[in-house]
């Protein structure tokens, strides 16, 4: 036996207690080559992101007017809300390092007091994470959709944007939700916008301070523009259904393409935490029955620490692509 | 590896340092003074590259002190830097690029006006 199997203590060979190359043991290695191929991967979703954004550079959405609310505060403030969720992140990232710190020293009540913290600040962040969303799904101003895709928006003398509600005409809409008992009876819709293409069309006609704004943007002073009247009305007469709100297939910001990237990249990232937590959990109740203590070494502590700063180091470029760039 | 002393001073020290990165940021990013934002400088605006520049000194903080990078064997962590480095730059490099030149081209073929 002692011939075909390898035996750490004799050979050297690759394993806990045995010789160890770079001075790092078999599970560290790996979370490090893991972490390479994840950020890899992560730098392909950006990759593509940063293809669109100079693809479509003249009619991309502008960040500062997507993501520009704070909970139980009105008003618009961009960037406020996801500066808070990377301090929260950062922050956590913290409280991991000094656990991975205390491990060190064998100080199982400090590993277990960072612990807890970092597992908080991570639940904090993923309850953020969710608001966004909501709000990004729910909108905010109200667009109308053009029959060749494009979203035209609607702003008052100053430039700012109006919702659709506060100009659109109070005449009767002209349908009705159609569900399983009024229609054909395989069909329904999941419900209708809070107002219709033609109140919005009689608004607009009567109220002569709202203009309309397109998604194209002068690169010269990097702003949607606006468009005469006459302009207008003919883009209105092509128009075919109201937005409201972002989802897969439409996105009152502007291009759908923003919405797809912001889902599939934020909520990858946010997989990620999930999952991140749910790691360190089970490690903070290893902590908790004392299992590294008796081991003699917290490297576990160690491990999930290296991955759960992957994490904050992710969102770092995540918040620099989505927000500010 | 320095076991025996604690890093408790040097943690906090770069949580400052990244936090004052973040401020930086923020403030940047809702001022966007015209002078940074409107002058372009090698295919964006300087206030772009002042962002790229900053995260990237932000990811060093985090990669070297958080993730210990700094106190790994040389070789581990040139092991690790340099292939992610080459390859995120190399596909940066090219899908930016393309998507620059896909831009120029449907360029002529978007309508504005009708």
């Amino acid at each position: 036996m002692e011939a075909i199997i390898a035996d750490s203590q004799k050979n050297g060979a690759w394993s806990g207690g045995g010789n160890k190359p770079f001075d790092s043991s078999y599970g560290k290695m790996m979370m490090w080559f893991f972490i390479m191929s994840d950020a890899l991967t992560f730098s392909g979703f950006l990759g593509a992101y940063g293809l669109m954004r100079f693809k479509f550079l003249d009619s991309w959405p502008i960040a500062d007017e997507v993501f520009t609310h704070i909970p139980f505060i009105h008003g618009s403030y961009p960037m406020y809300y996801v500066a808070f969720m990377t301090f929260v992140l950062i922050f956590s990232s913290v409280t991991m390092v000094l656990a991975v710190d205390a491990g060190k020293h064998m100080k199982q009540n400090k590993v277990i007091l960072y612990m807890f913290l970092t597992i908080i600040g991570g639940f904090i962040f993923v309850g953020s994470q969710a608001w966004e969303w909501k709000t990004f799904i729910k909108g905010s101003y109200g667009a109308v959709a053009l029959n060749d895709g494009k979203i035209v928006q609607f702003v008052d003398a100053t430039g700012h944007q109006v919702t659709l509600q506060s100009f659109a005409s109070s005449a009767h809409n002209e349908r009705i939700q159609q569900t399983r008992s009024n229609g054909i009876w395989f069909q329904s819709e999941s419900g209708l916008p809070s107002v219709s293409l033609q109140q919005v069309k009689e608004g607009f006609a009567s109220h002569s301070e709202i203009s309309l704004r397109t998604e194209q943007i002068n690169l010269d002073t990097k702003e949607k523009t606006i468009v005469s009247r006459e302009e207008a009305n003919k883009l209105l007469n092509m128009s075919t259904h109201v937005v409201e709100g972002a989802n897969l297939k439409e996105n009152e910001y502007g291009k759908t393409l923003f919405a797809d990237f912001f889902f599939f990249i934020t909520g990858f990232h946010g997989f990620h935490v999930l999952s991140g937590i749910l790691i360190n959990i089970i490690i903070f109740f290893n902590v908790i029955i004392g299992t590294y203590q008796r081991r003699g070494h917290y490297e576990m502590v160690e491990k999930v620490g290296l991955y759960w700063h992957f994490v904050d180091l992710v969102w770092v470029f995540v918040f620099t692509f989505f927000y500010l760039i | 590896m320095s076991h025996a002393q604690s890093h408790t001073a040097l943690i906090w020290k770069v949580f400052a340092f990244l936090s004052l990165i973040t401020i930086v940021e923020v403030i940047l990013g809702i001022a966007k003074p015209d002078f940074l934002n409107l002058t372009q400088l090698l295919g964006t605006s300087i206030l772009n590259w002042i962002f790229l520049i900053l995260t990237l000194v932000k990811a060093y903080g985090i990669a070297w002190y958080f993730m210990h990078l700094k106190d790994e064997k040389t070789w581990l962590r040139r092991a690790i830097v340099w292939p992610v480095v080459f390859l995120i730059g190399y596909l940066a490099f090219f899908v930016l690029y393309e998507g620059a030149a896909l831009g120029e081209i449907l360029k002529e073929w978007t309508r504005w006006t009708y």
